[in-house]
């Protein structure tokens, strides 16, 4: 018996260890996690009454949608901004990555200089830190109504994500060839075209693609600061509370951006 | 003719890779270079074409100064040297054709070279060099569809296809098998004898190296401790070469006597009242 139990005592235990320094701290972490949330929600006086008489509101909002608008001339309005919304992700996205382009080049560390590289991450940075729709805002000031608005700030958010995303695979292109390209007295503009852009024509194609599909979805939004496209008529239906003809406006953005991610997943697959 | 003089890197590691290397290598001759894997030979091939920038010496090839040159006369040089390569480094998703066809671009414009116009002659010549690797037919397969023997011919078709001066290859054998590395080593210096140009291959295998040299290079350490004719590496040299033993009084050693060394010795002291050009 003895015996017994001083082995038991002897065996080694094991616990996994954790992410943070020792379990008080995971322990704190989480207390403190939690303590932000419930603060956040106090902060905002969101009580369950307002909830649940929010649900009724809810519920009556849904009912006045019902059913859609299909009346011809609300249909004509809505296709010719549903041909206006698509063709202002096109304008945007051959623009933005045009621009793009360069910006790429310049933000692959393995392909250009280090004030270029900087300069260009930093171009990158900006346009990635803020919001479309802020972008947006903006453009409406500087350019007025309209989706030329639109175009400036779906191009600007492109360059941003286009750009990252493209340098990224310029960085990880095998070095070799380009070196054995160079290696024949060629200028630097010819390994390029030569050595680099073979490598990377398909994630090309691939985001190019992905970023139409994206700015599909964005074009339809951008409107509601009245930048263009099937968000200006969302937005004037709503404040004219003709809710029914906020349910159509609504199925056909859902609609485009579902045939946008379709066509964007199949050639994607197909490139690569 | 390719001479170096001292040839020195020290990588910025603090590395010394290289140290006063100086060969010259004339003619059509085949030279191999062994050594231990760090002794430097990669080093020293890629410091030729300045791929790897040396820190000293000077690299001469038929008498004109490589290493400080600026960017467009060193891209001009170049043209004068095929490289040959371990990993083949051929553009994949190229073509053959447009990868043999690489070999020309130091004579073509961008814009050419954008659109893939190269001159006729220069076709020509590609499709010759195609049937001389035993690639004929194959033009229009891309690069990732070869075996990595038929990849290695369409990286010496491209060497070769340059008119260069001296074709290097930098361990062109050792991602191959051991029937298709003899393959290559004796398309190497059949290009040798064909194109009236020196080889410069280094190689780990001393095997292919005895079998298929004219002169044996020995690296250690960074330092040139063999250089002779294939014939006069004994034992006792592989043993300078690979594990930095001393070597015995009578062994032949750098400046051994053989004619190819009295021969740069002569040269070296023409050329020393020329004063260096920057």
């Amino acid at each position: 018996m003895a015996a017994g139990s001083s082995t038991a005592s002897d065996r080694r235990t094991w616990r996994r260890p954790t992410a943070f320094r020792n379990r008080y701290t995971k322990w704190a972490v989480y207390g403190a996690v939690l303590a932000l949330v419930v603060w956040s929600v106090a902060s905002l006086r969101i009580t369950p009454g307002r909830f649940l008489s929010g649900l009724g509101y809810g519920y009556e909002l849904i009912g006045s949608m019902l059913p859609p608008e299909t009346g011809s001339e609300s249909v004509a309005r809505l296709v010719d901004r549903m041909i206006e919304t698509i063709a202002m992700a096109m304008v945007a996205t051959v623009a933005g990555i045009v621009i793009s382009l360069p910006v790429a080049f310049g933000a692959a560390g393995n392909l250009s200089p280090r004030p270029t590289y900087y300069l260009s991450r930093g171009i990158i940075s900006v346009s990635r830190a803020i919001d479309g729709l802020i972008v947006a805002i903006i453009a409406v000031i500087a350019l007025g109504f309209g989706p030329l608005a639109g175009i400036v700030a779906i191009s600007f958010k492109t360059i941003g994500f286009f750009s990252k995303l493209f340098a990224e695979d310029l960085e990880d292109i095998d070095m070799g060839g380009v070196e054995a390209v160079e290696a024949t007295g060629a200028t630097r503009f010819q390994s390029l075209v030569y050595g680099v852009v073979p490598q990377v024509v398909p994630r090309f194609a691939g985001l190019a693609v992905y970023r139409w599909d994206i700015n599909i979805r964005s074009s339809t939004i951008v409107g509601i600061v009245g930048a263009g496209g099937l968000g200006v008529l969302l937005q004037r239906s709503y404040s004219r509370y003709e809710y029914d003809f906020v349910a159509t406006i609504l199925i056909a953005v859902i609609a485009v951006v579902l045939v946008a991610e379709f066509v964007s997943a199949v050639v994607r697959r197909r490139v690569q | 003719m390719l001479e170096t003089e001292n040839l020195g890197k020290t990588y910025p590691t603090g590395d010394e890779a290289l140290r006063d290397v100086s060969v010259t290598i004339d003619g059509r001759e085949v030279v191999a270079m062994i050594g231990p894997s760090g002794a430097g030979k990669s080093t020293f091939v890629r410091c030729i074409n300045r791929l790897v920038e040396p820190t000293t010496g000077r690299v001469l090839l038929d008498d004109r100064e490589l290493t400080g040159l600026g960017e467009d006369e060193l891209r001009n040089a170049r043209r004068d040297i095929g490289m040959v390569f371990q990993e083949y480094n051929l553009i994949e998703r190229l073509t053959v054709m447009e990868n043999v066809l690489s070999g020309r671009l130091g004579y073509v414009s961008n814009w050419a070279a954008l659109r893939r116009n190269f001159p006729p002659e220069d076709v020509e010549r590609a499709y010759e060099l195609l049937d001389l690797v035993g690639l004929d037919d194959m033009e229009d397969k891309r690069v990732d569809e070869l075996s990595g023997g038929q990849r290695q011919r369409v990286g010496i078709a491209r060497a070769v296809v340059q008119e260069p001066k001296i074709v290097l290859a930098d361990e062109p054998t050792s991602s191959l098998d051991p029937e298709t590395s003899r393959d290559v080593m004796e398309l190497l210096t059949d290009i040798a004898v064909r194109r009236d140009v020196p080889v410069l291959i280094n190689i780990h295998e001393v095997d292919l190296a005895e079998q298929y040299a004219d002169r044996i290079l020995g690296l250690h350490g960074g330092e040139l401790v063999f250089d002779g004719p294939a014939a006069d590496l004994t034992e006792e040299s592989k043993g300078v070469i690979y594990r930095g033993e001393e070597p015995p009084e009578s062994a032949t050693a750098v400046g051994g006597g053989e004619p190819t060394d009295v021969e740069t010795a002569d040269r070296r002291a023409d050329r020393e009242p020329l004063p260096a050009e920057d």
